[in-house]
C-alpha cells in the first residue's frame, strides 16, 4: 500500500484538492460536514477520524471496476480507506451506498466514505470478493 | 407442513431448537455459504445492469427461495424447526423478548458494538463471523442507533394498499409495492430495519446476524398479505425485460426456479396467521 501511484506521481491529487479549496480538510472533519457536495465527482484526499480517505473519480481510475458488477459499470469512483478499496454503488436517483452501509443512501462518495469510517470503528476493510458460491 | 410463527409467540423450547439449529449450520460451514451468496448478489445487483436479488422485481421471490433453502437446511439439523418471523411493527424496541439472552441476544456494547450475550455472542465461542467486509470476527449490533424508529403499522398498511406490484424502470427508482416494501422509495420499510439493527445487518453480509432470517420472513409475509389484499394483481414484469427477471424467467443462482414458482407460499409453508383477503379493502 506504500507504492507511489501514477496519480500521486502526477500530482493531480494535490492539484485537485487545491482547486476544490479543501486542502485544509486533512484535520478531523466533522461528521456533519457538508462540503461533500463540492467534491461530488472530484478527487478527495483527507484524514477523517484518523483514517485516510482517498476518492478517485471514475475518469482517473483506469476503469478497473469493470469486473465488479458484470454490468459494465466503469463509471464508478474508487474509494479507499487507508489504502483498502471500499465497494461502492450508485443508485438510479444519484445517491450512493457502500458494502458497509448497504441499506442507507448517501448524497455523494465522500459522505459515504465518512460513514464507512464511522462504521468501521478502526477496523480494516477486507478485500472484497466478487460473486461468491451458491448456497 | 412447515408453519412459520411470530417469534414473539415461540416457547422456550422452540427458541432453543431454532438457535441450536442455526449454531449447527454455522459449525458445519453451511451457514456461511448463505452469507457468501447474499453478499455476492448484493454487490452485483445494480440499477442499470443485471439485478436479481435486490433493487428489482425479483427481490421478493428471490428472498422467498433463499429463505426456503435456509429453512430446509435448518430442518436437516432439527426437523421440528421453522423460520420464525419478526413483526417489527409490533416488537419495536430493544427490550423485546427477541433480543433476550435466551434467543438472539441484545444490542452491542458501546465501545465496539460487540454483542455480549445470547448464543451468538462471540464470547460464547460458537458463532464467529467468517464472511466479512472488515477485520471484525464478532457479531455486532447497535439497535436503534442509526435510525430511531422501526416502521409503524400505519406505514406498512400504506404500502400494502399499493395495487401495482412493480413498475418500470424495475429498480430502486420504481414506484409500486415492491420498491416501497424494499425501501428505496417512500417511508422505507425493509431497508430501514436493516439500518435500525446496525452492525453486520447494515452491511452486504447481513445474514451474519440470525435476525436477518426473521426480518425477511416478515417481509415475505407482507408479500403474502399484499397478495391477499390484491387478488387481481400479480408479479410484474411479465416478459421481455432486459436485465430483469420476468415472471417465467429463471433466477440465479439456482437457475431452476422462476418468480411464478414462488408466488404461492402455501405450497411450501403456512403462517400461524394466514393473510385473509380483506373484503373491506376493496
Amino acid at each position: 500500500m506504500n507504492k507511489i501511484t501514477r496519480r500521486q506521481a502526477m500530482g493531480t491529487t494535490a492539484g485537485a484538492l487545491a482547486a476544490l479549496g479543501i486542502a485544509g480538510a486533512t484535520a478531523h472533519a466533522a461528521a456533519t460536514d457538508s462540503r461533500a457536495a463540492a467534491t461530488r465527482s472530484g478527487t478527495v484526499d483527507e484524514v477523517y477520524q484518523g483514517r485516510r480517505i482517498r476518492i478517485t473519480p471514475a475518469s482517473a481510475s483506469g476503469g478497473h471496476h469493470g469486473g465488479h458488477h458484470g454490468g459494465g459499470h466503469s463509471g464508478l469512483p474508487t474509494v479507499r480507506i487507508d489504502g483498502r478499496e471500499l465497494h461502492v454503488m450508485r443508485n438510479a436517483d444519484g445517491t450512493w451506498i457502500s458494502v458497509v452501509n448497504h441499506y442507507e443512501t448517501f448524497a455523494d462518495p465522500l459522505s459515504l466514505a465518512r460513514a464507512a469510517v464511522r462504521e468501521l470503528q478502526g477496523a480494516v476493510l477486507a478485500p472484497f470478493s466478487p460473486m461468491g458460491g451458491t448456497a | 407442513m412447515t408453519v412459520r410463527k411470530n417469534q414473539a409467540s415461540l416457547t422456550s423450547e422452540e427458541k432453543r431448537a431454532f438457535t441450536n439449529a442455526v449454531l449447527e449450520l454455522k459449525r458445519t460451514g453451511v451457514y456461511d455459504r448463505f452469507v457468501t451468496t447474499h453478499n455476492g448478489f448484493i454487490m452485483s445487483d445494480t440499477d442499470s445492469g443485471d439485478r436479481v436479488g435486490h433493487r428489482s422485481p425479483s427481490f421478493l421471490p428471490w428472498h422467498r427461495r433463499f429463505l426456503l433453502e435456509f429453512e430446509a437446511e435448518l430442518q436437516k439439523a432439527d426437523a421440528s424447526v421453522a423460520l420464525p418471523y419478526w413483526d417489527w411493527t409490533a416488537d419495536r424496541t430493544s427490550r423485546s423478548s427477541l433480543w433476550a439472552a435466551d434467543f438472539l441476544g441484545g444490542t452491542g456494547r458501546a465501545r465496539d458494538g460487540q454483542v455480549m450475550d445470547g448464543p451468538f455472542a462471540y464470547s460464547a465461542g460458537k458463532f464467529p463471523v467468517n464472511v466479512r467486509v472488515d477485520g471484525r470476527a464478532y457479531l455486532r449490533r447497535s439497535l436503534g442507533a442509526s435510525v430511531a424508529e422501526l416502521p409503524t403499522k400505519a406505514e406498512v398498511d400504506a404500502v400494502l394498499a399499493m395495487p401495482v406490484y412493480d413498475m418500470a424502470p424495475w429498480n430502486s427508482a420504481s414506484n409500486g409495492f415492491r420498491n416501497h416494501l424494499e425501501g428505496w422509495r417512500g417511508a422505507n420499510l425493509h431497508n430501514r430495519v436493516h439500518v435500525w439493527v446496525g452492525g453486520q445487518m447494515a452491511t452486504g453480509v447481513s445474514p451474519n446476524d440470525p435476525v436477518f432470517w426473521m426480518h425477511h420472513a416478515f417481509v415475505d409475509k407482507l408479500w403474502a398479505e399484499w397478495q391477499a389484499r390484491h387478488p387481481q394483481s400479480t408479479y410484474l414484469p411479465a416478459a421481455g425485460t432486459s436485465n430483469v427477471v420476468d415472471l417465467n424467467d429463471t433466477m440465479r443462482p439456482w437457475n431452476d426456479v422462476t418468480p411464478a414458482d414462488m408466488l404461492d407460499h402455501r405450497k411450501f409453508y403456512t403462517f400461524d396467521t394466514e393473510p385473509a383477503a380483506a373484503a373491506s379493502q376493496r
